[in-house]
C-alpha cells in the first residue's frame, strides 16, 4: 500500500512540476508578445507559422538547430516590426514519418498558415503530401530529397537537392583536377547519402573520374568505420568524397589520421558542423574541403549580424540547418513586405499568393545572393566551396 | 428476453462480443463525432494507425500471450507485408478499379507475411526454449537491411532488380522506380480509411477469437502451459505452434499494407526493433492472453504521446512514468490483490461473501 502510495505521490509531483514548466514557458512567451504588440498601434493579424522536426531522438541537432534559426528568425521580425508579425509554434516529430504527420496535424489544430518544415528527409516526404491535399504552403528548411520538391506544386525548398550536390561537386573536382583517383565513403542507409552518391557517380562518369573504392555502411553499423577508409587508402584514392553527416565524417577523418592517410577530403552540406563535433582534434579537419551554402565565418553582414546574434541567444555557433531555417523566415517575410500576404488570409489563400510569389522573387540571405526557385519548388543558388583552415572557412578561389 | 439471454450465455462467448461491442460503439461514436465536425484533425489522423497497431497487438498477443513464444520481430512481418501490398497497389492501382486493387494489395500483404512466417517458423518452431525470440529478432533486422539496400523498377523489357544502387539496375529512362533503395516508396497514393481500419480489426477479432476457441486453441494453449503434457496426450506440436505463429505473421501482415496505405511514402527503417518492442509492449502492458486488453492499450498507448503534446520535453518522461504505472497497476501481486478487494466492497452489496485476503 505504501508502495502505490509512493508511487501515485511521485507520478503527481512529476505531473506538476511538467505542468509548472510548461505553463510557464507559455506565459513568458504570450507576455513577450503582448508587450511588443502593446508598445505600437500599428499591428495586423500575426501569421502563424508551424515548424516540424526533430528536437529528440537521434537526429535531435538538426532539428534544434532549424528550431533555433526560425525563432531567432520570428523574434527578430517581431523585435524590429514592432508588432506581432509572426507566431511560430514548433513541433517535435523524432524524425519519423508517422510522428511528423501527427506533428502536422496537431498544427493544423492550432491553425497553422505556413509550414517550415520538416528538417529530415523521410517525415518530409510524409508532410508534404499531406500539405499537397490541404493546399498549405510548404517551405522545408533542409530536406533535401528531390522527391520532396517533387511531390507537389506548393512544397518549395530551401536547400540544395541531393543530386545537385552530387552534380555539382563532381564537376567541381573535375574542373579543378583536385584528384585522379577518387574513393567514396557513404551511408547506404540514408537517404541523403545516397542521393548525392548516385548524381555524383554518374556525373564522374560523364566527366571520366576515375572512381576506385565506393565502401559504404548503414545507420547500423557507422561504430567503426577504418575498413571503409581502409578500403580507400589500399584502392590508392588520392581523394575522398564523403557524401555524410559530419558526425560520422569526424570518425573517418580519425581513422586517417591514424593510419597515415592523407587524401583530400571533399564533403557536402552535411559536413557543416564538424568543427563543433565534441571531442574531435579540429586539426584533424585542416584541409578538408566542403560544398555548403553557409558559412559561420562569413564576413557579408547579413552572416555577421546572425552568427553573432545565434551565438548569443543559444551559445552556440550556428550551422547551415540554422542558417537556411533562418532564411526560410526571411523568405516569408519579404513576401509580407511585398503584401503578398497578410495574417487575415486564410491558408489556402495564401498557398497560392505565395506559390505565384516564390516562382518569380528574388531572395537574399545568410545562404547566399539572389536566390531563385524553379517551376518545381527546388532553389537555385550559387554553390560555394569552403577550405578549413585553422580552426576556420575559407572560401575556395577567394584568396 | 435478450438480457436474460446474455446472462445465460457462456461466459467465453459473452466476453467476445463486449470484445466486438467496445470496437463497434467506439467506431460509431467516432464517425457520430466526425461527422459533426467535433474532432481534432489531429486525432483524425490518428485513427487509422491505431486500427493498424490494434491489429498487431491482436496478432502478436497469439504468439506471445496463447502460444507462449516471444517474438521479437513483429514489425518485420508487417515490413514485408506493407511492401509487398503496396507493390501491388502501385501496380494494379492504376489499371484496376480500388475494390479490386485494395483487397488483392490485402491478400498479397498477408500472404507474403504469412510465407515469411513459415520460412522463419518451420526450423526455430521445433526448438523449445527462447530461439523464437533470437530468430525474429534477427530477422527484423535482417529485413529492415534487405528493403533499405534493394532497388527494384520496371520499363517495357520487365522488371528490373539491384542491391547494390540505382544505376546498376539498368532501367530504361522512361522506366518506373518502384523501391528506391534507402528512399523506399514514395508518391503511394493514399488508400486506407477508418472503415477499413475497423473492418480489418472487426475480421482480425474474428478470426483470432474463434481460433483460440476452437480445437487448435485449445492445442496452442496447452503447449504454452506445459509443453511435455500436451506431447503426451499426443498434441503435435510442430503444426500447432507454426499454425499460430503464422497466422500471428499474416494478420502482421494485413496491418502492415493498412499502415503503409495511410501515408504517401513507406521506408524500411520505420520498422525496426523499436516498432517490434512498441507492439510488445501493447501486449504486454494490456496483459498476455487477453484480447481486449491489447485492443485498449494499443489504441492509448498510440494516442498518448500525441496527447502529451503540450507537455514539451516532459513528454517522454511522463510517457514512460505511465508505462511503469500501468504495468504496477496490471501485474504486481499486491496491486492485483487490492483491485480485488475493491472490486469485492462493490459486489459485496449483492450477498457475496468477503473474499479472503490472497496470498500472492
Amino acid at each position: 500500500m505504501k508502495k502505490l502510495m509512493s508511487a501515485v505521490l511521485a507520478g503527481a509531483m512529476m505531473l506538476s512540476l511538467a505542468a509548472c514548466g510548461s505553463t510557464a514557458d507559455t506565459t513568458q512567451s504570450t507576455s513577450g508578445s503582448e508587450a511588443a504588440t502593446g508598445e505600437t498601434t500599428a499591428s495586423a493579424t500575426p501569421i502563424k507559422l508551424g515548424g516540424i522536426g526533430p528536437v529528440t531522438g537521434g537526429n535531435a541537432q538538426y532539428g534544434t538547430a532549424v528550431q533555433n534559426g526560425e525563432q531567432l528568425a520570428v523574434d527578430e521580425i517581431n523585435a524590429a516590426a514592432g508588432y506581432t508579425v509572426f507566431e511560430l509554434q514548433f513541433e517535435d516529430d523524432e524524425s519519423d514519418p508517422e510522428t511528423a504527420v501527427n506533428a502536422y496535424n496537431a498544427l493544423k489544430d492550432w491553425g497553422m498558415q505556413v509550414l517550415l518544415g520538416a528538417v529530415t528527409s523521410d517525415p518530409s516526404l510524409n508532410v508534404a503530401s499531406e500539405c499537397v491535399n490541404d493546399n498549405m504552403f510548404m517551405l522545408t528548411p533542409s530536406a533535401s530529397a528531390e522527391d520532396v520538391a517533387l511531390t507537389g506544386p506548393n512544397v518549395f525548398q530551401m536547400c540544395f537537392t541531393d543530386p545537385n550536390q552530387g552534380k555539382t561537386s563532381a564537376q567541381y573536382i573535375a574542373d579543378n583536377n583536385l584528384g585522379t583517383n577518387i574513393g567514396i565513403i557513404y551511408d547506404s542507409s540514408d537517404p541523403y547519402s545516397t542521393g548525392i552518391y548516385t548524381a555524383f557517380v554518374a556525373t564522374a562518369g560523364e566527366l571520366g573520374l576515375n572512381i576506385v573504392a565506393q565502401p559504404s555502411f548503414t545507420a547500423d553499423n557507422k561504430s567503426d568505420l577504418s575498413t571503409q577508409v581502409a578500403q580507400c587508402q589500399d584502392a590508392g584514392a588520392d581523394l575522398v568524397f564523403l557524401p555524410i553527416y559530419y558526425n560520422e565524417a569526424s570518425q573517418i577523418l580519425i581513422a586517417a589520421n591514424s593510419r597515415g592517410y592523407t587524401p583530400t577530403f571533399f564533403g557536402c552540406d552535411g559536413m557543416d558542423g564538424i568543427l563543433g563535433v565534441e571531442g574531435f582534434d579540429t586539426s584533424l579537419a585542416n584541409g578538408l574541403m566542403m560544398l555548403c551554402p553557409f558559412s559561420a565565418f562569413g564576413d557579408d553582414e547579413t552572416t555577421t549580424t546572425f552568427v553573432s546574434a545565434y551565438e548569443a541567444a543559444f551559445d552556440s555557433t550556428p550551422n547551415q540547418f540554422a542558417a537556411d531555417a533562418y532564411d526560410c523566415v526571411y523568405a516569408i517575410y519579404q513576401c509580407v513586405q511585398d503584401g503578398t500576404i497578410n495574417g487575415d488570409m486564410s491558408a489556402s489563400d495564401m498557398c497560392d499568393a505565395l506559390v505565384e510569389a516564390f516562382g518569380t522573387m528574388s531572395f537574399s540571405g545568410t545562404t547566399g545572393e539572389n536566390q531563385t526557385w524553379d517551376e518545381n519548388g527546388m532553389i537555385s543558388k550559387e554553390p560555394k566551396v569552403y577550405q578549413i583552415q585553422d580552426d576556420a572557412y575559407v572560401l575556395v578561389g577567394e584568396e | 428476453m435478450a438480457l436474460t439471454r446474455l446472462k445465460h450465455m457462456k461466459k467465453t462467448t459473452r466476453s467476445n462480443l463486449i470484445t466486438f461491442g467496445i470496437v463497434i460503439v467506439f467506431y460509431l461514436v467516432v464517425e457520430a463525432l466526425m461527422a459533426g465536425g467535433l474532432t481534432s484533425s489531429s486525432f483524425e489522423g490518428q485513427l487509422v494507425p491505431i486500427c493498424a497497431y490494434v491489429v498487431l497487438a491482436i496478432s502478436l498477443n497469439l504468439t506471445v500471450g496463447f502460444l507462449g513464444e516471444l517474438s521479437l520481430g513483429h514489425a518485420g512481418f508487417m515490413s514485408v507485408g506493407a511492401f509487398a501490398g503496396v507493390l501491388l497497389w502501385t501496380v494494379l492501382g492504376k489499371t484496376l478499379p480500388a475494390y479490386v486493387a485494395l483487397p488483392l494489395a490485402f491478400l498479397a500483404g498477408g500472404l507474403v507475411a504469412g510465407i515469411f512466417g513459415v520460412i522463419v517458423g518451420v526450423p526455430v518452431l521445433r526448438l523449445s526454449g527462447d530461439y523464437l525470440a533470437i530468430v525474429t529478432l534477427a530477422f527484423g533486422e535482417i529485413i529492415k537491411n534487405i528493403i533499405n539496400a534493394c532497388y527494384l523498377g520496371y520499363d517495357e523489357n520487365g522488371l528490373h532488380f539491384s542491391l547494390t544502387d540505382a544505376a546498376s539496375m539498368g532501367l530504361a529512362p522512361d522506366g518506373t522506380t518502384l523501391i528506391n533503395g534507402a528512399m523506399g516508396i514514395t508518391r503511394i497514393t493514399k488508400a486506407s480509411t477508418f472503415t477499413m481500419g475497423i473492418a480489418l480489426v472487426l475480421i482480425t477479432l474474428v478470426v483470432i477469437l474463434n481460433l483460440i476457441h476452437s480445437r487448435t486453441g485449445r492445442a496452442v494453449m496447452a503447449i504454452r502451459d506445459n509443453e511435455i503434457a500436451a506431447q503426451s496426450v499426443g498434441v503435435d506440436l510442430t503444426r500447432y505452434k507454426l499454425t499460430a505463429f503464422v497466422i500471428s505473421a499474416v494478420f502482421a501482415g494485413f496491418a502492415g499494407v493498412l499502415y503503409a496505405l495511410n501515408y504517401s511514402s513507406l521506408v524500411a527503417r520505420r520498422f525496426d526493433y523499436n516498432t517490434s518492442i512498441q507492439i510488445l509492449v501493447f501486449v504486454v502492458l494490456g496483459g498476455m492472453g487477453n484480447i481486449r486488453g491489447s485492443i485498449i492499450a494499443a489504441a492509448l498507448l498510440t494516442v498518448l504521446p500525441e496527447m502529451l503534446r503540450g507537455m514539451d520535453d516532459y513528454r517522454m518522461l511522463i510517457y514512460a512514468i505511465v508505462l511503469i504505472v500501468m504495468m504496477i497497476f496490471n501485474q504486481s501481486p499486491q496491486i492485483v490483490a487490492w483491485r480485488k478487494r475493491v472490486a469485492a466492497r462493490f459486489t459485496r452489496k449483492k450477498g457475496a461473501p468477503a473474499p479472503q485476503k490472497e496470498v500472492a
